[in-house]
């Protein structure tokens, strides 16, 4: 995606103005981010950045901010280009 | 926004419209006096594959895709809208399931919930808990490997007959969702007896000392209400609407039949104006309604995250719809529509169950509000 920060501001606009928003603002303090919006928040990060949130991925610090955002989306990224130990396990079987 | 069904989605709809006709429609007065859906209907839906249907197909479902699931809702609830509850409270669990469940518990059930074997409900609303759904009184406690489970549930639509029960229940960590078989000691159901849908098996639920492995928690403990709860009252929301799209074109239909056959004055009463004016507003809002569902649809197909504003906007719309159609069906239909001879007053009642199920007409607003669709 070429500018994640502006995706997730304009999906974040669709609830509150965020023209004054700053990356590192807390959007729960603001008061504007009910449960409705975390969800579609959610289902908005996992169809457009190809990520699955899981059971311990549902720590509200991770959305609590633009710049939070972003930063748990590299971390998922980059967790999903890692081998997992099955496909390690792999490698090394071919390496030898 | 594609808005022309494709010519599957076309032939569905016909096979949906006359499965209701043929094996439902006939029977649903009948079943509303008697106060029940009998289970040779759960073998019907089981054997079409209307159960589970939303499924995934890779998951074992009928990997039917979100606006064919909507006509089948369409036209089960235009027959019979306690037939279509079943099918909005099994699917709602299911895919519940599905998403959240720990791979042990998926195991043990998933498979013959996603074929229908097993019926499913959610039990959510208690004797003091409605649309505060946070505030929950049921606990949950962990005792070793098990939790232990103890509140009331009201209103469980299938309580009387469901296998496995989605409970929402109240933890130390925040509000947490279990499902729990039927058939677990400690859990009593008790029939409840309702005006509307009034052949949906509603039940009370008892739950004394209720023991459950610790892989009945779905999702994270504490967090019901932006994994379980939400997503289960979100397609919940999008099949009632569909289904009060279905009392809304019952309605419309009972009146154009009636209207033409009733005279009055001389001439048949679809001549007098004001009853065109009933009529008109009953096409133009049935319509309008559909419309918002295919909208509604189209958003979860395509994995729109605004799939959850369309749908409380379509929820919303079309419960109205459904109850003022159903209003003017019976006023249409004059004194005639207060009998049993006439399906009309049934429609009403469910109609009014529409605006109060899934989250009332006026918790649709606020939410509305809050989390509105993005401009067309």
């Amino acid at each position: 995606m070429e500018n994640p920060k502006q995706h997730i501001m304009a999906f974040l606009g669709r609830f509150f103005r965020c023209e004054t928003l700053n990356d590192g603002d807390d959007i729960f303090a603001a008061g504007f981010v009910n449960s409705l919006v975390i969800v579609q928040l959610i289902g908005f990060l996992e169809n457009n950045f190809s990520i699955t949130i899981e059971d311990e991925d549902l720590d509200l610090s991770n959305f609590r901010s633009v710049n939070n955002i972003l930063a748990f989306i590299e971390r998922k990224t980059a967790a999903k280009s890692q081998p997992n130990d099955c496909q390690r396990l792999a490698s090394a079987v071919d390496a030898n | 926004m594609q808005i022309e069904l494709s010519n599957r989605q076309k032939e569905a709809r016909s096979r949906f419209r006359s499965f209701a006709e043929q094996k439902i429609a006939p029977y649903a007065g009948q079943w509303d006096n008697e106060q029940r859906v009998p289970s040779h209907i759960f073998a019907e839906l089981r054997e079409h594959g209307y159960l589970g249907a939303p499924v995934p197909a890779e998951s074992g479902g009928g990997g039917m895709d979100a606006i064919t699931y909507g006509l089948l809702t369409e036209e089960i609830g235009r027959a019979c809208s306690s037939v279509r509850s079943l099918l909005t409270v099994h699917d709602m669990v299911t895919l519940t399931v599905l998403r959240w469940a720990k791979p042990s518990l998926k195991e043990k059930f998933f498979p013959r919930m996603s074929r229908g074997e097993l019926l499913c409900a959610l039990a959510l609303s208690e004797p003091n808990v409605g649309s505060d759904s946070s505030s929950v009184e049921t606990t949950a406690r962990l005792d070793s490997d098990h939790y232990i489970l103890n509140g009331k549930k009201c209103w469980i639509t299938y309580g009387q007959v469901a296998d496995l029960f989605l409970v929402i229940a109240r933890e130390e960590s925040g509000v947490s969702a279990f499902l729990v078989p039927g058939e677990t000691p400690g859990l009593t159901r008790r029939k409840i007896q309702v005006v509307g849908t009034r052949a949906s098996l509603v039940a009370e639920l008892d739950l004394s000392e209720c023991r459950v492995p610790m892989d009945s928690l779905l999702g994270k403990s504490g967090f019901a209400h932006l994994q379980a709860v939400a997503g289960a009252l979100d397609f919940g929301r999008y099949s009632v609407a569909w289904g009060c799209v279905g009392i809304a074109q019952a309605c419309l239909s009972a009146s154009l039949d009636y209207c033409s056959k009733r005279k009055q004055f001389g001439v048949t009463i679809n001549k007098h104006q004001l009853v065109q004016r009933k009529l008109s507003e009953m096409i133009a809002s049935t319509h309008a309604a559909r419309l918002l569902c295919c909208r509604a649809g189209y958003a979860r197909q395509t994995g729109d995250p605004q799939a959850i504003s369309e749908a409380l906007v379509a929820k919303y719309f079309a419960s109205r719809t459904a109850t003022r159609a159903a209003n003017d069906a019976v006023q249409l239909h004059g004194a005639n529509g207060l009998t049993e001879n006439y399906p009309v007053s049934r429609f009403l009642r469910d109609a009014k169950v529409m605006e109060i199920i899934e989250g009332s007409t006026q918790i649709q607003q606020i939410a509305i509000v809050n989390s509105p669709p993005s401009e067309i």
